[in-house]
C-alpha cells in the first residue's frame, strides 16, 4: 500500500519536474550562468598569455572607482536617465490626455504617435543623424531659415548628449502613451459625469481622480523608463559611438566597449554588477514606497 | 405645488432614433417624480437632458424658473446618483463625500459638518476611512446619496440607483431615499424600469414608450386609469388582463383590458369568456390561477384556499361591464411590452 503511493508520489514528481525542465534549461542557460559567471569573472583578474587570470578579489571594482571615464559615465547616464525619465513621461500623459479626447482622425493620431516604437532603433538612428547632419540636417535648416548659425549637434561635447536624449524622449513617449490610452479607457466615464455634476473643473478632475487612477500605470512605465535608460546602446553607435571625447557615453557602451573593443572582461562584468545593483535597489524603492501609496483596482 | 422643473417640447436623438422626441413635463417642488418605461425608451436619456449631460436638439427646460438650456450641470444646482454609483476608487468613503465641496473650495470647517451630519444621516460613519471597493453595493448607493446631502442641492436626480443590489438590499435602500427626500425637502426625479418602485415611492409617474411620454399622473390614477393597453399592462403587479374586443363583441379594432381582482367564476353557459387553466399557483392564503384563452393574455383568477384544478379544465368568466376598459382604435397586440433592465453597455464600476 505504502509502496503503490510513494510510487505515485515519485511519479507526480517526475511528472513537475519534466514540465519544468524547458523553462529551467532556458532560464539556466540565458540567466542563471550568466549571473554566475559574471560574478565569477569579475572577481578574477584579466587573464592574458603571460600572467594567466588569478583571483583578485574586489581589486576590479576599485580599479573601476579610480577610473574617471567610468565617472563620466556614471554622470552621463544620471544626466540622461534624468532627462529623458521626466520628459518622456509628460510628453506621454499629455499626448495620451489629448488622443482620448473625441478628435477627429483619431485612429490616425494614434497611430502616428505609435510609429517611433514600431521603428527599429537602428533606422530611427540613422534618421535621426540626418537630422542632426550639419549643414543641411533639418534641425540646421530650420535654424538657418532665422538665421542662426549651423550647430554640429552631434559632434561637439555640449551639445551631443542632449541631442542622445532627444531622439530617446521622440521613441519612448509614443511607447508610454500606449499604455496610458489603455489605462484612460479602464476609467468609466460616469466619474467624469459625476465630478462635472460636482462642479469640478477639467483640472480638477484631471488632478484628482485622472492622475490618481493613473498612478498604477505610471509606476510600470517608472521601472520600465528606467531599464530602459541603462540599456540604450543602438542609438550611440549610429549616432556618437560614445563621443566626442566620451561626452556621450552611456553605461552600457562602456561595458561592451570593455567586453569587446579593451577585451577586458574583468571590468565589464564588475560594471554590470554595479549596474544590477543600482537597478535592483531602485526597483526595490519603487515598489515598496510608491506602491503603498497607489490605489490599484 | 409650484413648478420646479418644467421640461418644454424637448427633443434629444440620435440619427432620428432613441433617445427623447418632444416630450414635455413639469415637475412640482418637493416632489417625488418617477420616469419609468421599459428599456430604451428614452427615460435615462431624458434624465440626462435635466441634469445637462445632454444638450436637445429641440424645446427648452427650466429648473426653478430659471431657463437652464444651455447650462453646465455644475450650474443646475443638482445632485445625480447613478446606477453604477459613480464612486471615486481611489478616494476614501470621506473623500468621495467631500469632493464636490472640496473642488467648490468650501471652508474646512463648513465641510466637517456636513460631512458628520451626511454620514451620520447614512450611518455611513464607522465606514469614512473605507475605499468604495471595501463597502457592500448598499453601503456604496448609501455614499453616493451622502454625496447628494452634502452639495445641499434641492433637486435631485436618480438614474436607477438601485438596479445593482440584491432584492432584499433594494427595499432598505428605497427606504432610505424616500427618507432622505422627506427630511431634507427634496425634489427627487427618479427613473426606474420597475413599476413597483414607482408606485411605491413617488407622487408622480411619467411612463415613457418610444421616446414620447405615454401617459402621466398619481400612482393611483395610472392604475386606475390607464390610457393605453400599454399603460395597462406595465402598471400593476399582476398587470392588466387584456383582450381581443371582438370576443366580447366590440365592434372595430378594440382592446379590452380588466384588472385581474375583477374577474369571477360564471357558469359557461352565461360566462362572458371562456378560458383554459394553464397553472395553479398556491399561494397559502389562496390560489393563483392562471388562464389561457386565443387572442388574450394576463387572464387568471385569485381563489381562496387551496385550488387545484387540472391542466386544460374550461371556466367561464364574469368581466364585469363597469370595471372592463375599452380602448378604441387600438387593436391588440399578441406581444406584450419587454419590460427589462437597463442594457449594460458601458463598463460597471469596478470593485
Amino acid at each position: 500500500m505504502s509502496d503503490a503511493v510513494a510510487l505515485a508520489r515519485r511519479r507526480q514528481a517526475v511528472h513537475g519536474w519534466l514540465l519544468l525542465t524547458p523553462a529551467l534549461v532556458m532560464l539556466t542557460t540565458f540567466a542563471f550562468y550568466p549571473t554566475v559567471a559574471t560574478v565569477w569573472t569579475s572577481l578574477f583578474s584579466r587573464g592574458t598569455r603571460r600572467r594567466p587570470s588569478e583571483f583578485v578579489g574586489l581589486e576590479n571594482f576599485e580599479r573601476l572607482f579610480a577610473d574617471p571615464t567610468f565617472w563620466q559615465v556614471v554622470q552621463n547616464n544620471l544626466i540622461y536617465a534624468g532627462v529623458t525619465i521626466p520628459a518622456s513621461i509628460v510628453i506621454a500623459l499629455v499626448m495620451a490626455l489629448w488622443a482620448n479626447a473625441r478628435l477627429p482622425a483619431q485612429s490616425f493620431i494614434r497611430g502616428a504617435y505609435f510609429t517611433p516604437t514600431v521603428l527599429p532603433m537602428i533606422a530611427a538612428g540613422n534618421l535621426w543623424l540626418f537630422f542632426y547632419t550639419p549643414g543641411f540636417g533639418i534641425f540646421d535648416q530650420i535654424g538657418g531659415f532665422f538665421g542662426a548659425p549651423s550647430v554640429n549637434w552631434l559632434g561637439q561635447p555640449e551639445t551631443a548628449l542632449l541631442a542622445i536624449c532627444l531622439v530617446t524622449i521622440w521613441k519612448e513617449a509614443g511607447f508610454f502613451m500606449i499604455f496610458y490610452l489603455a489605462a484612460l479607457q479602464t476609467i468609466p466615464p460616469d466619474l467624469k459625469e459625476a465630478a462635472d455634476i460636482e462642479g469640478a473643473s477639467r483640472w480638477d478632475y484631471t488632478w484628482r481622480v485622472v492622475l490618481p487612477l493613473l498612478m498604477p500605470t505610471t509606476l510600470f512605465i517608472l521601472v520600465n523608463a528606467m531599464i530602459n535608460a541603462v540599456k540604450l546602446i543602438d542609438h550611440l553607435f549610429i549616432l556618437t559611438k560614445g563621443g566626442p571625447s566620451d561626452a556621450s557615453k552611456l553605461i552600457l557602451y562602456y561595458i561592451w566597449e570593455n567586453a569587446f573593443a579593451f577585451f577586458d572582461a574583468p571590468a565589464a562584468a564588475a560594471m554590470t554588477l554595479l549596474v544590477l545593483g543600482v537597478l535592483a535597489l531602485v526597483a526595490a524603492l519603487q515598489f515598496f514606497v510608491i506602491d503603498r501609496r497607489t490605489h490599484y483596482r | 405645488m409650484t413648478a420646479f422643473v418644467e421640461i418644454d417640447d424637448v427633443t434629444r436623438q440620435w440619427d432620428g432614433k432613441g433617445g427623447v422626441r418632444a416630450v414635455s413635463m413639469t415637475v412640482g417642488r418637493g416632489a417625488f417624480v418617477s420616469i419609468l418605461g421599459p428599456s430604451g425608451c428614452g427615460k435615462s436619456t431624458l434624465l440626462r437632458l435635466i441634469a445637462g449631460l445632454e444638450r436637445p436638439s429641440a424645446g427648452r427646460i427650466r429648473i426653478d424658473g430659471e431657463d437652464v438650456t444651455h447650462r453646465p450641470p455644475a450650474q443646475r444646482r443638482l445632485s445625480l446618483v447613478f446606477q453604477s454609483y459613480a464612486l471615486f476608487p481611489h478616494l476614501t468613503v470621506r473623500d468621495n463625500i467631500l469632493f464636490g465641496m472640496k473642488v467648490r473650495r468650501a471652508p474646512r470647517a463648513l465641510r466637517e459638518e456636513k460631512l458628520a451630519e451626511a454620514a451620520g444621516m447614512m450611518g455611513l460613519t464607522e465606514f469614512l476611512g473605507r475605499k468604495p471597493a471595501q463597502l457592500s453595493g448598499g453601503q456604496r448607493q448609501r455614499v453616493a446619496l451622502a454625496r447628494t446631502v452634502v452639495s445641499g442641492h434641492p433637486l435631485v436626480l436618480m438614474d436607477e440607483p438601485l438596479s445593482n443590489l440584491d432584492a432584499k438590499l433594494r427595499t432598505a435602500v428605497r427606504r432610505d431615499i424616500k427618507a432622505l427626500q422627506q427630511r431634507l425637502d427634496l425634489t427627487v426625479v427618479y427613473v426606474t424600469h420597475d413599476q413597483g418602485e414607482a408606485m411605491s415611492l413617488s407622487d408622480h409617474i411619467v411612463l415613457m414608450r418610444d421616446a414620447a411620454v405615454v401617459q402621466a399622473g398619481s400612482p393611483q390614477a395610472l392604475y386606475a386609469h390607464p390610457a393605453t393597453p400599454f399603460a395597462a399592462e406595465f402598471i400593476g403587479d399582476p398587470p392588466m388582463a387584456l383582450l381581443d374586443g371582438s370576443l366580447l363583441g366590440v365592434a372595430g379594432p378594440t382592446t379590452v383590458g380588466i384588472r385581474v381582482e375583477h374577474l369571477s367564476v360564471a357558469p359557461l353557459e352565461t360566462a362572458d369568456l371562456v378560458a383554459e387553466v394553464e397553472v395553479c399557483e398556491f399561494l397559502g392564503a389562496d390560489t393563483r390561477v392562471l388562464l389561457r384563452r386565443d387572442r388574450a393574455r394576463g387572464l387568471a383568477l385569485h381563489l381562496p384556499g387551496a385550488v387545484d384544478w387540472p391542466q386544460g379544465r374550461r371556466v367561464g368568466l364574469h368581466l364585469p361591464s363597469e370595471h372592463r376598459f375599452a380602448f378604441a382604435g387600438e387593436p391588440f397586440e399578441v406581444a406584450g411590452p419587454t419590460i427589462g433592465p437597463a442594457t449594460a453597455d458601458r463598463p460597471r464600476q469596478p470593485s
